[in-house]
């Protein structure tokens, strides 16, 4: 199942995010097991499969990561498992950055801001990279929005790590 | 094309007419039966007119088994075999059991993977005890319905984890109950609530009962209801706070030995009248006769409103930060919850109220009862489910509540599926051999947020066998964690080099294996009334009855996709069903819906592809 064409949309990073929980919504209608309770086995068993499907197509194609991620591994290029060293040595520098930003949040006068101020540039980056990968998916050149991806990935691995600290030091 | 006719006493077969379904609360301290009648979703009141049976089993000396207020009254004279709150044992270890709650006055045996109460009748496993509940709803339901029920929505706290909510299908089994789903406390309070109000945005079901605790946060959209996040705590309810009060009482009269299990148990009685009453008046005055060591005692004394907040403080306040945990998975902003829903009787404390509200920035919504606000969501889903409304446009997405997980090098955990992810989900994990030869291969599944194995809950063992013997590294194994529409575990695998399928050894690390259930099931049945005989029967035919029904009706609203020659065959099929449900043989029965549903197979296939494209067609043309 192809995602994009079973939402019918073009495929393309910039998707309208209230179509595609529309249609979601739409074709869960018909084929969620819930619609299907009372019917033979083989039926039951296809609904929950399909169901589950769609739930993974929706879920892949809601989140910016997952959804860049899906598009390149339909080009050949599953970044999701594989072991890669990111050699851009400009880039290295940058997460070096953040992370010494973010050791250093604990120990600052007012964590609060310290996270705001984190979160701001982490999303610069994350638009930065966003963007370097739609550009280069448009013009195919698969391999290098790839590696755009490769970045997002590290990116979006930080923001996870700092929101796990933010729970621990505001008392969650 | 009138495909049924068969007239079985009990069993209607007019695709019209109204099917019995009920929906199901089995609560910790009191169980609830609902169902929809006349288009409205009522629960169902026992002989007497109560509604809220209390889940209270008790075993006689003298071969009796009372269920409810009869076995209630007999809690304080015989405690050992009067089980209450059973629903804290389901799914549990010894160890857990012990950790969590202290001092009980029942004798635990542990099994294998089970923990069993023995009573005045042997060892009986907490499965067991829910079953005896769920049998009297059952018959509560069918006497006031007046007939066969054909299915039953069951509901579990949200944040229960698979072992108990597998035992509890496994109880409703063994009462007898088909299980047409289960679903999650708060989201059935949630549809109770939403088809009332019609209301669209989000919506914040804090639900507090007996012995657990759940928040779940839900996006309302025409008919729509998904379950964004949930969390909670299954060891948290307002038992807990009766204990508190308990525990304040003893402190304060400076004992510090064991109470007889008599005194036990009629100190958390009056730990749960001083609760009641502070929910009405400023103080209380109490008097009670314990026994500690063979001396008895009189204690006395005053407990205040002002006492009872500040021993529970602590407790509310990890209740909201379960809260602020659920927002934030879910990406919502206190703000934009438009309602927060009060369920589960624990919510009728004024101080949880009020800690809510402020909480919330709003009044929280209390006008369904919140005892049974959670059965009659259920009745609702059930009547969906059994086929009542076949053009009802509602629908439930819940979550999985914690994330599933295998154990990894080190006693690490590896999340495969996390928590809060829309079910039906199926995820896969690849494996490879790290030894030549290698046939076998030991898989661990643990549910859990942490990272280490010991701090998770352990949910099974699997062992991957006739694995093709290959160089270390190269044979791959996909193994496919499912969960289903009940939030129930199931995995399958597969060598992809060479296609085989792996078996898989499933070992529950807590519950009952399905062959136990079916001598259970024929354990009761010789001991008493019934006959399994006419059970198994009676079950088959419902079956067949539901299964003919729901493929007539996929015929006629698919009746373009269906071939000439499937037609033919399809017919062919159920007119042998039809006949074999006319007859006593369970077993043909059996061979028939087998025989049906393969014959249906490809028309399935077909429905199902063809559902997702008539459902963006209906799409755009609502668009135009």
């Amino acid at each position: 199942m192809r995602f994009f064409d079973l939402f019918e949309l073009p495929v393309s990073f910039q998707l309208d995010t209230e179509l595609l929980v529309e249609r979601y919504r739409q074709i869960q209608k018909k084929v969620h097991p819930d619609h299907h309770a009372n019917a033979s086995a083989n039926e039951r068993l296809l609904s929950v499969q399909t169901a589950s499907e769609v739930n993974d197509a929706y879920e892949t194609l809601k989140k910016p990561l997952t959804r860049a991620e899906y598009m390149v591994a339909e080009h050949g290029f599953d970044v999701r498992h594989e072991q890669h060293t990111i050699r851009d040595g400009m880039f290295l520098m940058q997460q070096m950055e953040l992370r010494e930003e973010l050791e250093d949040i604990g120990n600052s006068s007012d964590v609060e801001a310290a996270f705001d101020s984190f979160y701001s540039d982490v999303k610069k980056l994350i638009d930065e990279y966003t963007n370097s990968f739609v550009t280069e998916f448009e013009q195919s050149s698969f391999e290098s929005a790839a590696d755009a991806v490769r970045k997002l990935r590290f990116i979006y691995k930080l923001k996870e790590e700092a929101q796990l600290l933010e729970d621990k030091l505001l008392d969650f | 094309m009138a495909l049924l006719q068969i007239a079985e006493p009990g069993l209607s077969t007019n695709p019209h007419e109204h099917k019995l379904a009920v929906g199901i609360d089995l609560g910790t301290t009191n169980s609830l039966v609902a169902s929809v009648r006349s288009g409205e979703a009522k629960v169902l009141p026992d002989a007497q007119g109560r509604f809220n049976l209390p889940s209270v089993v008790h075993y006689g000396a003298d071969r009796t088994i009372d269920v409810g207020f009869d076995a209630k009254a007999n809690a304080e004279h015989d405690p050992e075999n009067t089980i209450v709150s059973v629903k804290r044992f389901l799914g549990r270890g010894l160890t857990d059991i012990q950790s969590t709650y202290g001092k009980l006055p029942y004798t635990f045996v542990e099994k294998e993977h089970t923990v069993n109460l023995l009573t005045a009748q042997g060892e009986k496993n907490p499965i067991q005890v829910s079953a005896e509940i769920l049998y009297v709803l059952k018959q509560q339901a069918e006497s006031t319905l007046g007939g066969d029920l054909m299915g039953a929505v069951i509901t579990v706290p949200a944040h229960f984890d698979d072992a108990q909510r597998q035992g509890t299908k496994d109880a409703a089994q063994l009462a007898g109950l088909k299980v047409l789903r289960l679903i999650n406390e708060p989201t059935a309070a949630a549809v109770a609530y939403g088809l009332d109000s019609g209301q669209e945005g989000i919506v914040a079901i804090y639900d507090l009962g007996g012995g657990t605790f759940d928040i779940s946060i839900l996006r309302l959209n025409k008919g729509v209801f998904e379950v964004l996040s949930t969390g909670g705590d299954t060891a948290l309810g307002g038992d807990d706070f009766d204990n508190k009060i308990v525990e304040r009482i003893l402190a304060d009269a400076n004992i510090t030995t064991e109470l007889s299990s008599k005194s036990l148990r009629k100190m958390s009685d009056l730990g749960r009248k001083v609760k009641e009453q502070l929910s009405e008046i400023d103080i209380v005055d109490y008097t009670i006769n314990i026994e500690s060591q063979g001396l008895s005692q009189e204690l006395s004394g005053s407990f205040s409103k002002a006492d009872f907040e500040s021993i529970i403080a602590d407790l509310v306040k990890g209740t909201l930060r379960s809260c602020r945990r659920a927002l934030k998975d879910a990406d919502v902003e206190k703000e934009q919850v438009l309602e927060v829903v009060m369920v589960g009787g624990s919510t009728r404390v004024p101080y949880v109220r009020e800690q809510v509200k402020e909480f919330f920035g709003k009044e929280p919504l209390t006008s369904i009862d919140p005892d049974q606000v959670v059965a009659i969501g259920a009745s609702i889903q059930a009547d969906l489910l059994v086929g009542n409304k076949p053009d009802s446009d509602m629908l439930l997405l819940d979550v999985t509540p914690l994330s599933l997980g295998l154990e990894t090098m080190g006693g690490l955990v590896e999340k495969v599926i996390p928590r809060n992810t829309t079910i039906p989900v199926a995820r896969a994990q690849e494996f490879t051999t790290y030894k030549d030869g290698q046939t076998m291969m030991a898989i661990h599944v643990l549910q859990g947020e942490r990272e280490l194995v010991d701090d998770c809950r352990s949910l099974a063992r699997f062992v991957l066998k006739d694995i093709p013997p290959l160089t270390a590294g190269i044979a791959v194994i996909r193994v496919t964690f499912n969960i289903d529409a009940d939030g129930l575990l199931s995995v399958t695998a597969l060598e992809k080099s060479t296609g085989a399928e792996s078996s898989i050894q499933v070992k529950p690390s807590y519950g009952l294996e399905q062959d136990e259930i079916a001598d259970m099931i024929t354990a009761s049945m010789t001991n008493a009334k019934d006959d399994i005989q006419a059970r198994m029967l009676r079950e088959q035919q419902i079956d067949a009855i539901r299964m003919m029904e729901a493929l007539e009706t996929a015929m006629t609203e698919d009746n373009a996709i269906v071939l000439d020659e499937e037609r033919v065959v399809i017919d062919q099929a159920i007119e042998q069903l039809k006949q074999a449900t006319q007859g006593n043989d369970g077993q043909a029965i059996k061979q028939a819906i087998k025989n049906l549903d393969d014959t249906s197979q490809p028309f399935a296939a077909r429905r199902m592809e063809n559902s997702i494209k008539r459902a963006l067609t209906g799409h755009s043309v609502d668009k135009v």
